[in-house]
């Protein structure tokens, strides 16, 4: 099977899904799509069903939070080509209070438990996901812990008051964070 | 061995069991909630984070350096794998080149933890058919592998070997003796541990056929590694991708064909002797190259300067303190780097924003993504060949729970 070139690529995607790619970047090795939420799945799909392609493996799926973008929820998704050893990174943004995208559990079933992990850091509902709830963090945790706002710092400690350094206790309770924001 | 139920019915009695979170036959903190019909199991749930260390959170505070202890702590049974890579995709964010002397040494200690962890999952595999001989035989050998490591760095199991750039220091000699014994007499146990499992009937008859899957399913649920080559993919990503200097390299990538506890148990076994031969290799190359004393790449920023310079030269001083406080600043960009773990492809996604510590981290852990198949494989097969599953599968917590 011939290798299909990233130009081929790029051309493919941008006829079929037009303006619902936004932009092709390059960051050392890898060529990373930013796309708009609505083709998340639409995209995955299509790139596992065309026979020339055949990205048909999920590497990774995790969130990034970048608090002082305009939409500052992102999702990131990269998908390798076994065949063709062609690796691609897709990343789509959200600003919704209840940041919701559409889950890939139905192209890759790998999507399961990255989906959850994405959903436990950063509160990311993912729509169609078999069984979203939290993996690695306790069930009745109240927060996301991977949003830049909490701090790495426990809140239940009331030891750690080093004014003499130029901290305050405000600066890591995540309740008076939660009230500044 | 033989699925026999596939569907949970309605009106009858299922017997629940808890295996785990502390089972001394998952050998970590698992939970799997059984359900079960007589000795099969008809369903499963598992339950993982109970040694869940926030490392992704904690390394967006902490300088470049002080990630490689977080790394340390993923799979702790080849942890200058972990180490080693991670410094490569802080290298790659940094665009530098490294001397082939240092590639040539990472190799050989990154093979060397191959075979400590290959050494540990199928010795284990042994242990749960009920042979505990094998595993008392090569485990000499870890340790003695461990006692390398300890003459590098000083540390055994959690090492943060290595800098970013290169080693602290050059291989002592005693280490190098020390690699030579270990490439000297370790086939010999290698091979008795083999003639003592490979074709033994008892332990054939435990494996094959224990918790299968195949390579479109394996593929799905994104495997890699051993796991992966034991369904019959030959995906590694020392070929697919070479990092280091893995391109000069010339070894053979085993696969199997059922994806079953006995292949992974064979394909982990020929992986042990390729890492030897790649050890060799590069032992060879070592000695034809000219460069005999080089052992870190030229990033004075993250290079802490000789002891005795730092005690008596103010440039030196400098550097020191400047590095031990993380006061250096890397490039932005975005890094996805990856490399062949003990137990697949370990990827490490770095966003950095230019500051000095990394942004956005997100390890890519096999063992957390291929363990979601853990459910399916055991459908159907006795509670004694889930077990087997999973020390075949080598699903370490720490890398699982990150």
């Amino acid at each position: 099977m011939e290798k299909p070139t990233i130009e081929e690529i790029i051309n493919a995607l941008s006829e079929k899904f037009g303006s619902g790619i936004f932009e092709w970047n390059r960051e050392y090795d890898f060529h990373i799509a930013t796309v708009d939420k609505q083709i998340w799945v639409q995209i995955f799909r299509f790139l596992y069903e065309n026979e020339k392609f055949r990205f048909r493996y999920l590497t990774t799926l995790c969130g990034v939070h970048y608090p002082d973008a305009p939409q500052p929820f992102c999702l990131v998704g990269q998908v390798h080509s076994l065949e063709h050893n062609l690796r691609l990174r897709f990343k789509t943004f959200s600003n919704e209070h209840h940041v919701e995208f559409d889950s890939l559990t139905g192209v890759f079933p790998a999507a399961n438990w990255m989906e959850r992990e994405t959903y436990d850091f950063y509160g990311y509902r993912f729509h169609g996901h078999p069984d979203l709830k939290r993996i690695l963090n306790v069930d009745d945790m109240d927060y996301f812990p991977m949003r830049k706002e909490y701090p790495v710092e426990d809140r239940t400690r009331y030891d750690k008051d080093d004014t003499m350094f130029g901290r305050k206790r405000s600066d890591f309770d995540r309740k008076t964070l939660m009230e500044k924001k | 061995m033989n699925p026999t139920i596939k569907q949970e019915e309605k009106h009858k009695d299922y017997t629940t069991l808890n295996l785990g979170p502390t089972h001394p036959a998952t050998h970590g903190i698992f939970q799997n909630v059984l359900t079960m019909d007589g000795e099969i199991i008809v369903n499963s749930e598992p339950t993982i984070g109970y040694i869940h260390r926030a490392f992704e959170k904690l390394a967006e505070h902490k300088p470049f350096y002080q990630v490689t202890p977080l790394t340390d702590r993923m799979n702790y049974c080849s942890s200058p794998i972990n180490n080693m890579g991670w410094h490569m995709t802080v290298e790659k964010l940094l665009k530098a080149e490294l001397p082939p002397r240092v590639e040539y040494m990472r190799i050989v200690i990154m093979e060397l933890a191959r075979i400590s962890d290959h050494i540990v999952c199928n010795s284990v595999i042994g242990v749960d058919t009920g042979a505990m001989t094998g595993f008392l035989y090569v485990f000499t050998w870890r340790e003695f592998i461990y006692e390398i490591y300890e003459d590098i760095c000083g540390a055994r199991l959690t090492t943060n070997i290595g800098r970013i750039g290169g080693f602290e220091r050059d291989f002592s000699e005693i280490v190098w003796r020390k690699i030579d014994k270990f490439l000297e007499e370790f086939p010999a146990q290698l091979k008795e541990f083999e003639n003592l499992l490979m074709r033994n009937r008892i332990f054939m008859d435990r494996t094959i056929a224990c918790g299968p899957i195949s390579a479109e399913r394996a593929l799905a649920y994104s495997f890699s590694g051993p796991n992966l080559r034991a369904a019959g993919v030959d995906y590694d990503v020392r070929v697919m991708n070479p990092y280091s200097a893995y391109k000069e390299f010339d070894f053979d990538i085993p696969i199997g064909t059922q994806g079953d506890t006995y292949d992974r148990f064979m394909v982990r076994q020929e992986e042990m002797w390729q890492s030897m031969s790649i050890i060799r290799q590069a032992l060879e190359k070592l000695k034809k190259l000219e460069d005999k004393t080089s052992f870190h790449a030229d990033l004075p920023s993250f290079y802490l300067p000789p002891k005795e310079d730092v005690y008596n030269d103010m440039e030196a001083l400098i550097y020191h303190f400047k590095i031990v406080m993380g006061e250096t600043d890397v490039p932005k960009g975005e890094v996805y780097h990856c490399v062949e773990g003990g137990n697949g492809e370990l990827g490490f996604y770095l966003i950095s924003d230019g500051g000095r510590q990394p942004f956005r981290l997100h390890f890519r852990r096999p063992c957390f993504i291929y363990y979601q198949a853990y459910k399916e494989m055991i459908k159907g097969s006795y509670l004694s060949d889930a077990i087997l599953t999973m020390s075949s599968m080598n699903v370490i917590a720490g890398e699982l729970d990150a």
